[in-house]
């Protein structure tokens, strides 16, 4: 049973009283403790596919399983990262992190000092009662991550989370995330429009069309793990490159 | 937020004190130089000294009426803080409700509070109700519209994401639209907190057995203006007081707002 079941969605928005069609019949899911990214030119509408997922935009047609089901409110399942990290700024990193986890109402000590017990993992020991404002950029992602990681739900929606890094951290945050996804066991649902980032970090690789998008190359990634950075000079890496490169020029 | 966050952020504080105290002492030596040196009469204008005379003089009298401009100040502050916090939940609630209340707050604020104020006295008394009301109307318009106007600002994707966490609409106002709303709550507050004490002196104006409004209405009646300058001083510090302890309380609500970011 797929974790994430959307088939056939499809999305046209009005915008000024112009017709602008962002999905056109997407087909994709996402199985248990899959690694799954979804890859794109920049404003292709992943985001939307996203917003789907959540509740917070209906499509105009197909349908959308989470857990197997018609009609669950999104947090009962998957746990959304969106690109911005929008912690709350009144809230210290511990409180931040422990948000989701407290809306299903878990008790505060509790998930505290679980929260507590990972900070190492996240690279935010020592920074527990800072406000996010006093945090650096990567870090700040990481606590976005946290705070996702920790709703304990059975798949994590990332928004192109490592967008925003340059590319010596990015690199760097790519392997902890592994690692971090490798702790937790959730599934992941990845977009991003880095053809290396999607290629290291997962399973399967869905490659949109530019707008109205529909999946125009879905991809298998059989390379062994654990990853390591060097993977990606490897032949059978560039192989599959060559082939997203080719699918993404075709339009 | 960001608006305010630049605007309100304290730069050190002696670098901005220094050029404030010298224009005052500039300001205070004009004063005292211009009434003696142009021989003018105390009835007209007193120099300096002698209201920093009549001041100390007066003192513990002033002292007694000041503490009732400051009770009614503070009450008619927080009656005001109270009402905007409501007004503000329920326009928040929704549009339509904002629609409706918001042109009758801004009419509430074109009617001379000086033309009405008798009737509080005719319906309320000579008590510390009056002034109460005098306070409450002249102070809750800048809170509540500083209160919605922050509660707008507070970023919707941020609401969209505790939303798919899980949260109730009305979890979401305590925890994210209310403390987004807070700097610029302070903000109006502020101006509120410094309107509050004229409010006051206003209500007691028009009848009062205690307070600084009744010993300026009486002084000025006798021509001791040595004594009305006195009562503007006390006002000036009064409010300053007011306005310092709305900053200190600022600082308690909102460390994260104040901490400066750390460079990374």
């Amino acid at each position: 049973m797929a974790e994430i079941f959307m088939e056939d969605v499809t999305k046209t928005f009005s915008v000024n009283g112009v017709l602008l069609s962002v999905l056109d019949g997407v087909t994709v899911q996402v199985e248990e403790g899959e690694f799954v990214s979804l890859i794109g030119p920049s404003g292709c509408g992943k985001s939307t596919l996203f917003n789907i997922i959540c509740g917070l935009t209906t499509p105009d047609r197909g349908r959308v399983l989470l857990g197997g089901h018609d009609n669950v409110p999104a947090g009962e399942v998957v746990s959304y990262m969106p690109q911005k990290d929008l912690l709350l700024p009144w809230r210290t990193v511990l409180d931040n992190v422990i948000l989701a986890r407290r809306a299903v109402g878990r008790e505060r000590a509790a998930v505290q000092s679980e929260a507590r017990e990972l900070m190492p993992l996240f690279g935010l020991t020592g920074f527990e009662n800072s406000y996010p404002a006093e945090l650096s950029g990567g870090m700040r992602q990481r606590a976005a991550l946290m705070r996702t990681v920790l709703a304990r739900q059975r798949v994590l929606l990332l928004d192109e989370p490592l967008g925003a890094l340059d590319a010596i951290t990015r690199t760097r945050m790519q392997q902890w995330l592994l690692k971090v996804w490798n702790n937790f066991k959730q599934a992941v649902f990845f977009v991003t429009h880095d053809i290396d980032e999607a290629i290291f970090l997962s399973d399967r690789v869905y490659v949109l069309t530019s707008r109205p998008a529909k999946v125009c190359l879905h991809l298998s990634v059989s390379l062994p793990r654990p990853r390591r950075a060097k993977l990606v000079t490897a032949p059978s890496f560039l192989a599959l490159k060559k082939e997203i490169m080719r699918a993404l020029q075709v339009q | 937020m960001s608006r305010l966050n630049q605007a309100d952020r304290p730069v050190n504080m002696g670098d901005k004190l220094w050029p404030a105290l010298f224009c005052l002492l500039a300001f205070f030596l004009a004063w005292e130089a211009g009434v003696r040196l142009l021989d003018i009469k105390p009835y007209i204008l007193p120099a300096l000294s002698q209201v920093l005379n009549t001041l100390g003089d007066m003192l513990p009298l002033l002292a007694r009426h000041s503490q009732s401009t400051l009770l009614e100040a503070v009450t008619g502050l927080a009656a005001a803080v109270g009402v905007a916090l409501v007004l503000a939940a329920l326009m928040d609630l929704h549009p339509w409700i904002r629609q409706g209340i918001y042109p009758l707050l801004v009419v509430s604020q074109t009617v001379p509070i000086i033309s009405i104020a008798p009737l509080f006295i005719i319906w309320f008394g000579y008590g510390i109700l009056p002034k109460v009301v005098v306070v409450a109307l002249v102070c809750f318009f800048p809170v509540v519209v500083s209160l919605v106007e922050g509660m707008q600002s507070a970023d919707c994707d941020m609401v969209n994401l505790l939303r798919v966490m899980g949260y109730s609409r009305w979890q979401v106002i305590r925890l994210v639209r209310f403390p987004a709303a807070l700097p610029s709550f302070f903000a109006g507050l502020k101006i509120a907190g410094t309107y509050s004490v004229m409010g006051a002196v206003i209500g007691e104006w028009l009848g009062a057995v205690n307070g600084l409004g009744v010993f300026m209405t009486r002084a000025t009646h006798a021509y001791q203006l040595d004594r009305v300058f006195a009562a503007i001083l006390i006002i000036i510090l009064v409010s300053l007081l007011i306005y310092a302890v709305i900053e200190l309380l600022a600082h308690l609500a909102m460390p994260w707002y104040y901490n400066e970011r750390r460079d990374d």
